[in-house]
């Protein structure tokens, strides 16, 4: 093999498993020196994981890592970082009230002759190296008043300054600037030539096609392909991520939605509940429009950050709006204000259920009726019976197992706090049900049963608007499909036209000119 | 939005950043907060001078520097604290201790009278370091209750404060309390001395740079491989000397072991402290604040003197008024700048 | 085969015996001491001496309550020794009219600071330990100010009463404390308001977008806080027959969240255990109650509960992660 296309980072069959879920089964991974390789795979795939295992945050539990041509072992990430890997991650991990320059050179600081930091030396040093990366500001600055993607430059310039051999970019470019955007691929042409191997996660297609020479693609924890980027048209990418074969058709339905729902939805002249016009909010929506009938399930399909979360936030309340107008039967719902929202007949279903959903240390009863607490007390004392009531009529429908309704939260498993979940905005009765992701990680069992659910309920009148990156429950579940793109809509499809072949086509959507 | 990243030869369209309008307000915000304590420490002291004639004498100043000192010197030890985003309740007891050692000490000579305090004022700092860093237990729970404990120490040393050590007239310790060089009191040289050290320690040293990131971005600091739980241990360890320090300067000023000081001088110390500009919340501050801050509180505590007719209680109400305004302002601050971050991104694997 | 089944079976054992000792432990503390001090102390099992334990329980007692509340929604508040200082300076300016004007004085103060304090961190967005700070470092400042430094003996019997007398053979402050606590029980319990609490402080996050009024509950629980501060100052005052507010509720704040922390409520928030509260106190109790009959000095007993405070926070702190 030519000397250029020595491997200088690699995994050999590696694998990684948490607490029962392979993370990463036996995926082999290779970087040459002086190549721009791409990782890609949606959520769950394992590229976290990959890069935490290549950066000493996590070892393997089998396999091995080689690095320069020897079995290399890190146990902390800053044995990696001293042997050469750099990682930038896509939250700026420096410290925003430190200067510039001392950001760059925090623990490796130039000294002068009496030991003490040397601040002209450490001054200049920081002004020369970052000008490469297109910045000029004061490096005398608190890093935290620089923009964002000018942070991100300075992480850069960091990791690149500890005589990196491997530079992994963890979505380097989700809050650049088109112009800083530009500076990084100079930045990366650089390095290229200096022979610094770089690892480019990122979901976006445009700045992987020019600026990637291999990729790899994994899913479900497992390697799909690697090979060069360029003979491999869009499509098929998009495919392997998603794990669809173009112009594969599942024959039997596999989720619980009733067959062919897509296609019986008979309420098209109806009025729609939800009108979301032109939202707007930072860079994370452009513009994005959709409306919902009562009865009708509205999908929103797209990559990872094509803004499906941030639009259903927005409708909730959750996430500040910068312009567009929500309404709701006919009436504006101020932008903004959760409880405003959830008075107009909202819900969601977040979608880190986790972090957003459920209270672990409470009871099953307690965070079923959280949302509707004002409604089923007297006098502002909670009304057991009123709560026995429902809280039982919902833990029947929804079949949520449990020893009770007195048990934890935090016991149960993935699909019945799911199930508990959507209990809880069921309990609120609204007119409007957004659901983030309702069957991730949940057992195959749960998933036919909430899918099931949300047919149900859509028959019952109500109005759906379902984010999911799991392409079967949308095809199914969906009688609409809206299709999302960097934070705007690209395409609409609606009864026959709601095929896996044409959500897939709509997403790799392309202009005329670039493949 | 991404069209134009499509080709590197395009035209980018470089739109002028917002925040353009309101920098001109952030600007002085935050120099409202840096320098705000010395604005009005230098008003202060204006309105003083023409008010009360008998403010500008040689005497009083002599003497409002001397009282700074003490204090001043436990601030130092609470601001590197306070840096690193934790807090130390048990100054004032530990300050106390330190008087009591010294005093007791001194029966052995300077190196006594030094040692002593130093050592055990150190130790119980160290404590304190290794519980906060590697317990994870609340800086706040654990300095309250070493406060108690050294307390404690404090009056089983005096016999339940029934006994205090008196340090012998001729003794070579008493020089650093009452000494004066110039007429300006040996403290207060001993202070300055400290601060400029302290000051370059801060500011010059990748300790002091470890101080700052701890304080700022722990998480961040600990993935760029600095010793966060050892500076930490240390910067607890330091302030817990430094107040034993200041009770030993304080007795050989006192030329005795008074049992019944610092009572609330850990708050004394905090007030500066944030005063002069430094972040409870921690990752920013300043020495030099920490001088302001110590003056300033002097300086009202004089003119309240000045007035006579003043409650001295007057002083802590003040403080607060101060701590509660500088509070506020750095949390508008703090508020504006996380809103130009990004939105959080959730961890996608 | 077994040697894996053993192991895994002590690791289990190890962490439920840990979390039962957050919950219960404070109760076999309390146990404990009881009986050593029935085997080891004179006159400890003598009717007058228990309502003396009780009595001086009683205000540390009342502020944990209010404290818990607090820790619950993942808060705290350091000032409350200052807030009693500030009722026990009120009581003797406004005992002039009645008692009854005094007391609702003082507790108005209290409910002042408190709506103050639950202002800057609900509404502000202030860390509830810095915004908290600055009634520590100026309210008992405040509070020396307005008795102009000065201890105040009273000598109004109705008040005195209050720290004195009984009512149904029970010591009024006693009575107070513990209809508190069964009022606090059920406000947690049984409200909307507690339920609330308590759900802020599991995930504020989740509070927030189930559409939880959480700004107005941080509101409440801190002022709350603040009145139940007042009312300790008050039973303080009345049981010292003085107005003291450069001592009185000195480190109380140490006092109450340690009694907290170890009756089982996480500093982390998310559950309020108002019955462990009331135990902690008495422990808290108990503990320097044990040290002085045995006739250990101020000294030894200061150094000792010091490091019993240390080793039962630590003991008590959430080991797993939220």
């Amino acid at each position: 093999m030519p000397a250029e296309h020595q491997p200088v980072l690699e995994a050999l069959g590696v694998s990684k498993q948490f607490a029962g879920v392979k993370a990463l089964d036996e995926v082999t991974f290779s970087l040459r020196a002086g190549e721009v390789h791409a990782l890609v795979g949606e959520n769950g795939a394992g590229k976290s994981t990959l890069i935490k295992v290549l950066t000493g945050v996590y070892q393997p539990d089998a396999g091995a890592l080689r690095y320069r041509g020897a079995p290399a072992v890190f146990h902390r990430p800053t044995q990696a970082q001293q042997a050469g890997i750099s990682t930038i991650y896509q939250e700026v991990n420096l410290v925003p009230l430190m200067s510039v320059a001392a950001n760059v050179f925090l623990g490796r600081e130039p000294r002068n002759r009496l030991g003490l930091v040397d601040t002209a030396r450490l001054t200049a040093m920081a002004t020369e190296l970052l000008a490469d990366y297109g910045i000029d500001e004061d490096v005398r600055r608190p890093l935290g008043e620089l923009a964002v993607g000018a942070q991100q430059m300075v992480a850069l310039a960091r990791a690149v300054s500890t005589d990196a051999q491997v530079v992994i970019m963890d979505e380097p470019t989700s809050s650049l600037e088109p112009r800083e955007v530009q500076t990084l691929f100079g930045v990366i042409d650089t390095l290229q030539r200096k022979g610094i191997a770089i690892v480019y996660v990122s979901h976006r297609m445009d700045e992987l096609y020019l600026t990637c020479d291999r990729v790899t693609v994994l899913r479900d924890g497992r390697l799909v392909h690697t090979g060069p980027l360029a003979e491999l048209p869009r499509i098929e990418l998009v495919s392997m991520m998603l794990g669809r074969e173009v112009g594969d058709i599942r024959a039997h339905g596999a989720t619980g939605f009733a067959a062919e729902h897509g296609r019986n939805f008979a309420g098209h002249e109806r009025e729609p509940l939800l009108r979301a016009e032109n939202l707007v909010s930072g860079r994370r929506l452009a513009g994005v429009s959709v409306d919902v009938r009562p009865g009708e399930v509205v999908g929103l399909a797209g990559l990872l950050g094509s803004g499906r979360s941030e639009t259903v936030r927005a409708i909730l309340g959750d996430l500040p709006l910068d312009g567009g107008t929500i309404t709701v039967a006919g009436n504006v719902v101020p932008s903004g204000s959760v409880p405003a929202a959830m008075r107009a007949g909202i819900s969601m279903l977040a979608e880190d259920r986790k972090a957003d959903g459920i209270i672990p240390n409470l009871s099953v009863r307690e965070n079923i009726v959280l949302a509707a607490l004002p409604r089923l007390s007297r006098f502002g004392l909670v009304s057991r019976a009123r709560q026995d009531r429902i809280v039982r009529t919902f833990m029947d429908r929804l079949r949520i197992k449990a020893a009770g309704p007195d048990q934890k939260v935090g016991e149960l498993s993935g699909g019945n706090q799911q199930k508990v979940l959507l209990a809880r905005w069921l309990c609120a009765q609204p007119k409007l049900l957004l659901l983030d992701e309702p069957t991730r990680g949940i057992d195959v069992g749960a998933k036919a049963e909430v899918q099931a659910l949300i047919d149900e309920l859509a028959a019952e009148g109500l109005a759906v608007l379902l984010v999911s990156s799991d392409m079967e429950e949308l095809i199914d579940g969906a009688d609409r499909l809206v299709v999302l793109r960097d934070g705007v809509a690209v395409g609409e499809l609606a009864g026959d036209q709601v095929t896996e072949d044409n959500v897939l086509a709509a997403i790799a959507s392309v202009d005329e000119g670039s493949r | 939005m991404t069209s134009s990243t499509k080709s590197r030869e395009s035209t980018v369209d470089v739109t002028a950043p917002p925040r353009r309008s309101t920098a001109s307000r952030q600007l002085f915000a935050t120099v409202l907060q840096r320098q705000g304590a010395a604005i009005v420490l230098v008003l202060m002291v204006a309105v003083a001078w023409l008010s009360f004639p008998n403010f500008g004498t040689v005497d009083n100043l002599r003497d409002l520097l001397l009282q700074s000192s003490f204090l001043a010197i436990i601030a130092l030890g609470m601001t590197f604290v306070i840096i690193t985003g934790g807090i130390d309740l048990s100054v004032g007891s530990v300050y106390a201790l330190g008087g009591v050692l010294a005093a007791y000490g001194s029966q052995w000579g300077l190196v006594g009278a030094l040692l002593l305090p130093l050592v055990a004022c150190g130790l119980i700092g160290l404590v304190n370091g290794v519980l906060v860093a590697r317990t994870g237990m609340a800086p706040f729970i654990v300095t309250l209750a070493t406060l108690l404990f050294a307390r404690g120490l404090l009056l089983a040393i005096s016999h339940e404060g029934a006994t205090t050590y008196k340090i012998a007239p001729d003794a070579a310790f008493l020089v650093l309390g009452r000494g004066t060089l110039l007429g300006v009191g040996y403290p207060v040289y001993i202070a300055a001395a400290l601060f400029v050290v302290g000051g370059v320690v801060l500011r010059r040293t990748a300790f002091g740079n470890s101080v700052f990131a701890t304080g700022g971005a722990e998480n961040s600091a600990l993935l760029m491989g600095l010793p966060v739980v050892r500076t930490k241990i240390t910067v607890y360890t330091l302030s817990g000397a430094l107040a034993g320090f200041a009770g030993a300067l304080t007795a050989a000023y006192l030329e005795s072991g008074v049992t019944v000081i610092g009572v609330g001088t850990e708050l004394d110390a905090i007030s500066v402290v944030v005063i002069g500009g430094t972040l409870l919340t921690g990752g920013a501050g300043s020495i030099l604040g920490t001088v302001v801050g110590v003056l300033l509180r002097d300086v009202i505590q004089n003119i309240i003197n000045q007035v006579g007719s003043l409650d001295s209680n007057y002083q802590a109400v003040v403080s607060g008024g101060f701590l509660l305004a500088v509070v506020v302002v750095q949390r508008s601050l703090a508020g504006n700048r996380v809103r130009r971050g990004r939105p959080r991104l959730r961890e996608h694997s | 085969m077994a040697g894996v089944t053993v192991a895994t079976r002590l690791t289990v054992d190890r962490a439920r015996v840990a979390a039962w000792s957050q919950d219960y432990g404070v109760y076999a503390a309390v146990g404990v001491l009881l009986v050593f001090n029935v085997a080891f102390t004179a006159n400890f099992l003598s009717v007058a001496n228990f309502r003396t334990q009780l009595v001086e329980a009683a205000p540390v007692c009342i502020v944990a309550l209010g404290m818990a509340l607090v820790i619950g929604t993942e808060g705290v508040d350091l000032s409350v020794g200052a807030v009693m200082a500030l009722s026990a300076a009120l009581v003797p300016l406004y005992l002039g009219y009645d008692t009854m004007t005094a007391v609702v004085v003082a507790l108005a103060a209290g409910l002042a600071c408190g709506l103050f304090n639950g202002f800057l961190v609900a509404y502000l967005g202030i860390q509830p330990i810095v915004a908290t700070l600055a009634l520590l470092v100026g309210g008992r400042g405040l509070a020396l100010v307005i008795a102009h430094g000065q201890l105040v003996q009273l000598y109004n019997p109705t008040f005195l009463s209050l720290g004195t007398g009984d009512l149904l053979g029970i010591p009024i402050s006693v009575l107070v404390a513990a209809v508190l606590a069964v009022a606090a029980g059920l406000l947690v319990q049984r409200t909307t308001f507690g339920r609330r609490i308590v759900a802020i402080g599991g995930n504020r996050a989740a509070s927030r977008l189930a559409g939880l009024p959480v700004r107005r509950v941080l509101v409440g629980v801190y002022a709350i806080c603040g009145v139940l501060a007042g009312v300790a100052g008050v039973l303080a005052t009345a049981r010292l027959s003085a107005s003291d507010p450069a001592n009185v509720g000195l480190l109380m704040e140490l006092s109450a969240i340690t009694a907290v922390v170890v009756g089982g409520t996480p500093l982390t928030g998310g559950r309020i255990r108002v019955l462990g509260t009331v135990m902690g106190a008495l422990l808290m109790q108990l503990v320097r109650a044990t040290l002085i009959k045995h006739n250990l000095p101020d000294s030894t007993a200061q150094m000792v509960q010091a490091a019993i405070i240390v080793a039962a926070v630590y003991a008590a702190r959430e080991r797993s992660s939220r």
